[in-house]
């Protein structure tokens, strides 16, 4: 048992991911948490919620801009003003549609920005308080989609591909200190997020267990989480399957 | 499109699924023409959470708390939070739901739609008895907040409206003060009918929970387990196992069938005539004993079951209910899950609520086709006759002018109907 109060930092707290495992984090003991969001009516939501779970814990809701470097850092020293948190979760994220980024240049930008670069400058805006500090988990949440470039989806793919070798990066920095950095790397899951992929009959993990694994994951400082288990191995074939072969897969 | 069924698995249909995010999400849907039904976690049995070809408004994200008073008891919350997620939160701080169904794995909106009830209704009437307000969202209006105090005529169509007044968004729920997760229950044999009957009459005052498991292929006579509870303080230790058992697939025929029934129910009777006596059981295991056997509609096999649920007055109960059991014992048709119950003597808080003051009798049936519906077409007989009727919740074929007949405030409830919304029932009942 941790004799002080765990403090726990969620950027992208309305993604349904997000709020399951904060909903697992108040679960068990009272824990100071912020919330950030880019829109603070659905951030407040999200926090009222799991004020009633959690009366004992303290929870603030914050919005801000996810794109713009500059108020990416200024959002981050609030948050770390007080300390360095035991935990933060960047976990924000959009599925953009691939073919209207292969036709539409700024929906391709502003995927790639939402997805990819957004997380990692949030990434790297956190991490230097907590070398400071010698202490916390970082986890950032990917995707499988991130493992090797498809038709169906390389746009938020190759955002996510970002987020991989950035996470690798900053775990070859910190390899000597005790901050942790975790890569979360999700299945398709039920959420809003993925709405349209559940109407063309996809199968989608559960978002619970999704956040079980995840936060189970963050509580071992794991280097790397594939959720639901299945998927690392589906993505080690899918990694090492021949060109010839891959391109005549139809994903 | 997504191929959904509803608990009874009688078949499988194509809908355009929407899930839904939040109020302004919901209002756009709305706007967006075509006619749709809100569906939780389609629990109930036959058709009212379907809508073949059209759409579904999935409710289950709408699953966040708002506001909790430790005070009062009140809790406010969205309309897709689960009874499950309630019962684990607030009881170990000392509340529970007043009212709950079999089954504790469905929305808060499913529970007001169908006005649910559950093994206290003699105590504390049906669902719809606790909630203090509720937000609603029509295709042809602003949202209407209502309450028992507020548009009360808003709240008492909505209330076991299954559905057709609008979807329910968010509702303030007045929660009971409980001991503790623990009930000090009892259970005990019956060898008739009339013994039923004066047990139940027996533990209407004392007991806060009654229900029965009845034989109703037993033909010789009819026999059941009668089960009574009431919250006690006493903190046992030990947790009910968490362990959940599944039905991984779903059976080629019926496992419940001509054959295997008799031997079913006489085990479960002996089974649990040996438990009879007092126990201290907890309240998951008390309340929602099949909630631990996830999917076990399935063991019906690919035809799906029908479940059959009337409630007939109390002056004519004991005759209709027998005129039932006996109806089936000669159909051969039998059920597993036959339970009975007394309502208590309450005016039903919605217009199109099912339960009224008498006895209610919930049989399982596989889905024989046309000798499930001759049997029915008896029980129809039996049900009219008697002035009862038929619980929406759980039905799938019931004519129209059963309907017509069960539920006499149906041309009032009417007025009260969004044009937005239809479901596969509405068509079949109503006829739009």
């Amino acid at each position: 048992m941790p004799d002080t109060i765990k403090s726990i930092a969620i950027i992208g707290a309305t993604s349904a991911i997000a709020e399951h495992c904060a909903r697992l984090w108040v679960k068990d003991s009272a824990v100071n948490l912020v919330l950030v969001g880019r829109n603070l009516a659905k951030t407040e939501k999200v926090a009222a919620d799991l004020r009633v779970r959690s009366p004992q814990s303290t929870i603030r809701s914050l919005a801000g801009d996810f794109v713009d470097p500059l108020a990416i850092r200024q959002l981050v020293a609030n948050i770390t003003s007080e300390g360095s948190p035991d935990i933060v979760l960047i976990a924000h994220g959009s599925l953009p549609d691939q073919i209207q980024c292969q036709q539409d240049l700024s929906a391709n930008h502003e995927a790639l920005a939402i997805n990819g670069v957004s997380p990692v400058l949030f990434a790297e805006a956190f991490i230097s308080p907590m070398q400071q500090a010698n202490h916390g988990t970082l986890a950032i949440i990917g995707s499988v989609a991130g493992d090797r470039g498809r038709k169906s989806n390389y746009v938020y793919g190759a955002a996510k591909g970002l987020v991989t070798r950035y996470a690798q990066g900053l775990q070859h920095r910190l390899a000597k200190t005790q901050v942790k950095v975790v890569l979360v790397k999700p299945g398709p899951t039920d959420t809003p997020m993925t709405a349209q992929l559940k109407q063309q009959g996809g199968k989608l993990a559960n978002v619970e267990d999704v956040a079980q694994a995840i936060v189970k994951g963050i509580g071992q400082g794991k280097p790397v989480v594939y959720t639901p288990a299945k998927w690392a191995l589906i993505m080690m074939a899918i990694r090492h399957l021949p060109r010839m072969l891959f391109n005549k897969l139809d994903i | 499109m997504a191929a959904i069924s509803s608990w009874g698995r009688l078949g499988r249909w194509e809908h355009e699924v929407q899930a839904l995010t939040g109020q302004e999400h919901i209002i756009r849907q709305l706007k967006n023409g075509r006619p749709g039904i809100a569906h939780g976690m389609g629990r109930s049995y036959g058709d009212v959470c379907l809508n073949p070809n059209g759409i579904l408004w999935d409710t289950t994200k709408l699953d966040h708390f708002i506001r909790f008073d430790e005070n009062t008891g009140r809790l406010h919350c969205e309309a897709g939070v689960l009874l499950r997620d309630i019962q684990r939160l607030f009881i170990p701080r000392g509340w529970i739901l007043p009212v709950t169904p079999g089954t504790q794995l469905i929305t808060v909106g499913g529970a007001i739609a169908n006005d649910v009830h559950g093994k206290n209704h003699h105590v504390s009437g049906s669902f719809g008895d606790h909630i203090r307000q509720l937000t609603l969202i029509r295709s042809d209006s602003p949202p209407i907040s209502c309450g028992p105090g507020l548009e009360p005529d808003w709240f008492a169509a909505t209330v076991g409206g299954f559905g057709l007044t609008g979807i329910i968004t968010e509702a303030e729920i007045q929660l009971r003060r409980v001991p503790g997760p623990w009930l000090a229950t009892e259970t005990l044999p019956y060898n008739s009918l009339a013994e039923f009957f004066s047990l139940a009459d027996a533990s209407e005052t004392g007991w806060e929970h009654t229900v029965s498991w009845l034989d109703c292929l037993h033909s010789k006579s009819v026999r059941g387990l009668f089960m009574r509870g009431n919250p006690t303080p006493l903190a046992l230790s030990h947790r009910p196992s968490s362990r959940k058992l599944a039905m991984p697939f779903v059976p080629p025929v019926s496992l419940v069938n001509p054959l295997s029934l008799p031997v079913l129910n006489t085990g479960y009777f002996h089974l649990k005539k040996r438990d009879s006596g007092q126990r201290f059981v907890h309240y998951e295991a008390f309340f929602y004993p099949l909630d631990n056997l996830l999917d076990w509609n399935r063991m019906y096999g690919p035809k799906g079951f029908f479940q059959y649920q009337s409630v007939v007055p109390r002056p004519v109960g004991f005759d209709a209910v027998q005129a039932m059991l006996k109806e089936i014992a000669k159909s051969g048709e039998g059920s597993f899950l036959a339970v009975l119950k007394t309502f208590g003597d309450r005016k039903p808080v919605g217009m199109m609520s099912f339960p009224q003051p008498g006895v209610t009798l919930a049989l399982d049936f596989p889905n024989q086709g046309q000798r499930t519906h001759k049997l029915f077409g008896k029980l129809d007989a039996i049900v009219r006759e008697a002035g009862g009727r038929i619980y929406l919740a759980k039905d799938a074929r019931m004519p129209r002018d059963l309907f017509i007949a069960g539920y006499p405030r149906l041309s009032e409830f009417l007025q009260y109907r969004d044009p937005g919304m239809s479901s596969a029932l509405s068509r079949r009942l109503i006829g739009e």
